[in-house]
């Protein structure tokens, strides 16, 4: 039992679904304890259990065994659990059943920059959060200066951070996350936020954090990260584990489910009496090991797959994308569309596709005379890292990253 | 070079590293919520920095962006003895037990203001901190623990103007003051046994938000603070002490000045009556703190 880290034992937790899910109303507590003596009178029957179907099993009866200094990666669709495992193993919340344990000191990074407060300064700020994180006073003023030099905010110190640019409040934020020294990290999708240029600090953290002999478990939809730090990869769905195993087979397994569709269930379940389905996606020219990576400003053509098993008529075809916010980015509409049984390549050609680098989600949808075929919200997500042509401070980074030139009178372009 | 420095700091904190033989002693159990677990006292003295850290924030920030500033915490109980010694004192000529009006709404308004204050920070202390309670571990009986605490030096504050009108009446402290931080810890404690149940409470029923700023105006006329508690007739006083602030300002006003009835069976109830709240509470708070994440 020596080299274990963490190890769980049919670690199950449930939550109840429904409008009353994130705080009770006093009122229902009273309607309830008014109603329940007359209930008592009006039928013999014991009071019934709520429906199993008001219930959601975030996690499902997870065994799991980390050994001490792996860096584990969790991969897996959205609503299977992967924060939720996170959060147990932290103790945020009790799991419903089943134990979990964990040798040595815990540290976890779930988000970017809690417990900071905006009218305190860098300096107060750091020693908070800090705290909260869980390092002691001596520790923090140990690392203080690392932190300050990781961050870049020398000049800021003593200013307020709500006066921060958001560029520089995540660095910051990071910066005293990173610096924590426990034995077993517990990593959220923080290293999604960010600029590339910050990611990769983030990453190279992350890297140096696993050759100490740490333990890390690490979440991630972004598999060229989960490749790049992870021994062993943890893929979980319905609140389950799937799959686990070494990075590559696990990996393989569930990139190969997403681009054939099995993993999304309730896709699957439709497929044999779909008319149509999306099956896949990709952007043309692009490389063979990463086709969903935009490292071009244009021109882009991007191609959904759409698999016919019935023609259609009078198709309507939508095609829409999200920035990692939701924040609706493009759209457009193509109709009558007449479409015979096969695949079909629907493809979009820009000739130019100028977005911040960051993550991106493309949702599809079809429609026929007879109503909705099939919408997909493409997976996995789009990763733009092209060259940076935008403002040189954070704070006055738009949407797009547009290269553009510059003149004064007309003369040569500055 | 980079990758030379790379591996130079990771030799450096690879010996900072927790020896295995260490890391086993280390354990932490994660179970589900079972009806025999119990406040984790080494836990909570391990966390004593972050407490600390806590109720350091909530100075700092306090009274950022105000224009009087710490002012307010004098003003308020100020202003109020002010207008209860017009209204209560010279129009209703209330029984002072012998005292001037000012001293002696004074002395009651002190430990009045800070527990009206404590609660009403407190029972929004879980829900107001809902981002970090939702996204790190740390025992949330701190947030309350530091929301009643961090009230402490606006008391402090307050106190000092209490030394000035003792100062301008003339008041002699009798050898009572010698028992009057019993009574300020009978008022912090009191002050945290509300909060332990509020602040549970808050997170699960967001009603209670609503009925605090009630509850304290109802919970002020059921406290000595505008009357004596000597117009209590003396066989119901044991009952009356069961409303804990009642022991609280009476004691207040007997150590700090000397007047009035020593504290007798009033004080002792109000003792019994902080016990229970506070046990309760920390029970009732440590039940509802492993899934207070969910629900908050």
């Amino acid at each position: 039992m020596g080299d274990i880290a963490i190890h769980t034992a049919n670690l199950s937790k449930r939550y109840r679904l429904g409008p009353q899910e994130p705080y009770l109303a006093l009122r229902d507590v009273l309607a309830k304890c008014v109603k329940a003596p007359f209930r008592l009178f009006s039928s013999g029957r014991p009071r019934q259990p709520r429906a199993a179907a008001d219930f959601i099993w975030a996690l499902n009866d997870v065994c799991l065994e980390v050994k001490h200094g792996e860096i584990v990666g969790i991969i897996g669709r959205n609503g299977t659990g992967k924060s939720t495992l996170l959060k147990v193993l932290t103790r945020i919340t009790q799991p419903t059943s089943g134990y979990a344990e964990v040798w040595g000191r815990v540290g976890s990074l779930l988000e970017v920059g809690t417990g900071f407060h905006p009218e305190l300064t860098g300096r107060e700020n750091i020693y908070l959060s800090g705290s909260i994180l869980g390092m002691t006073k001596a520790e923090i003023t140990r690392r203080f200066g690392e932190i300050v030099a990781f961050a870049g905010v020398e000049r800021f110190l003593d200013t307020p951070t709500k006066h921060y640019s958001s560029g520089m409040y995540m660095r910051l934020a990071f910066a005293v996350a990173a610096h924590l020294e426990p034995d077993v990290l517990l990593v959220d999708e923080v290293l999604a936020v960010g600029d590339l240029e910050f990611q990769k600090k983030c990453l190279g953290k992350m890297e140096s954090v696993s050759q100490t002999g740490r333990t890390v478990l690490f979440v991630s939809h972004q598999m060229n990260q989960i490749r790049r730090l992870c021994s062993q990869v943890v893929w979980m769905d319905a609140g389950g584990i799937r799959k686990v195993g070494p990075t590559a087979a696990v990996v393989g397994a569930y990139e190969a489910a997403m681009t054939s569709g099995h993993a999304n269930e309730p896709r699957a379940a439709a497929a044999s009496d779909a008319k149509a389905r999306f099956v896949r996606w990709k952007i043309e020219g692009s490389s063979n090991e990463n086709p969903h990576l935009l490292t071009s400003l244009g021109p882009v053509t991007v191609t959904f797959t759409l698999q016919v098993n019935r023609p259609l008529r009078m198709g309507n075809h939508g095609g829409a994308l999200y920035n990692y916010e939701n924040q609706l980015i493009w759209a457009r509409a193509a109709s009558n569309l007449e479409l015979g049984v096969g695949d079909h390549d629907l493809s979009y050609n820009f000739p130019m596709l100028p977005l911040r680098p960051g993550i991106y989600s493309w949702h599809v949808s079809m429609y026929d005379e007879h109503g909705l075929v099939d919408v997909w919200f493409c997976s996995p997500e789009m990763t733009v890292s092209t060259e940076n042509h935008q403002h040189p401070s954070d704070r006055w980074n738009g949407i797009l990253n547009m290269p553009c030139q510059f003149r004064v009178n007309g003369t040569r372009p500055i | 070079m980079t990758s030379a420095t790379t591996k130079l700091k990771a030799v450096n904190a690879g010996e900072r590293t927790t020896p295995l033989e260490t890391l086993l002693h280390l354990r932490t159990l994660i179970v589900p919520q079972h009806s025999g677990s119990r406040l984790n006292w080494a836990e909570l003295w391990a966390y004593r920095e972050l407490l600390y850290f806590f109720v350091w924030r909530d100075l700092k920030v306090r009274y950022k962006q105000t224009a009087i500033g710490v002012g307010w915490a004098v003003i308020q109980p100020l202003f109020t003895m002010a207008i209860f010694a017009l209204v209560f004192g010279r129009l209703a000529k209330m029984p002072s037990d012998g005292l001037p009006y000012p001293v002696f709404y004074y002395t009651a308004l002190l430990p009045w203001t800070y527990f009206a204050g404590a609660l009403t920070h407190a029972t929004n202390s879980v829900v107001e901190h809902q981002s970090m309670v939702t996204k790190v571990y740390f025992p949330r009986v701190l947030l309350p623990v530091s929301a009643v605490l961090s009230g402490l030096a606006d008391f402090a504050l307050a106190f000092s103007v209490l030394i000035g009108l003792v100062l301008v009446y003339g008041i002699v402290p009798t050898a009572a003051i010698l028992l009057w931080p019993l009574f300020l810890l009978l008022a912090v404690a009191t002050a945290l046994a509300v909060s332990l149940w509020l602040s549970a409470l808050n997170a699960l029923y967001r009603d209670v938000r609503y009925a605090v700023p009630f509850l304290v105006q109802l919970w002020l006329f059921a406290s000595p603070v505008a009357y004596p508690a000597a117009l209590v007739p003396p066989d119901w006083r044991w009952l009356y002490g069961l409303n804990p602030m009642a022991g609280v300002i009476d004691g207040f006003r007997w150590s700090l000045t000397g007047h009035g009835q020593s504290p007798g069976l009033l004080v002792l109830a109000s003792t019994v009556a902080v016990i229970c709240l506070l046990v309760g509470g920390l029970m009732y708070f440590q039940r509802v703190e492993g899934t207070m994440a969910d629900r908050v």
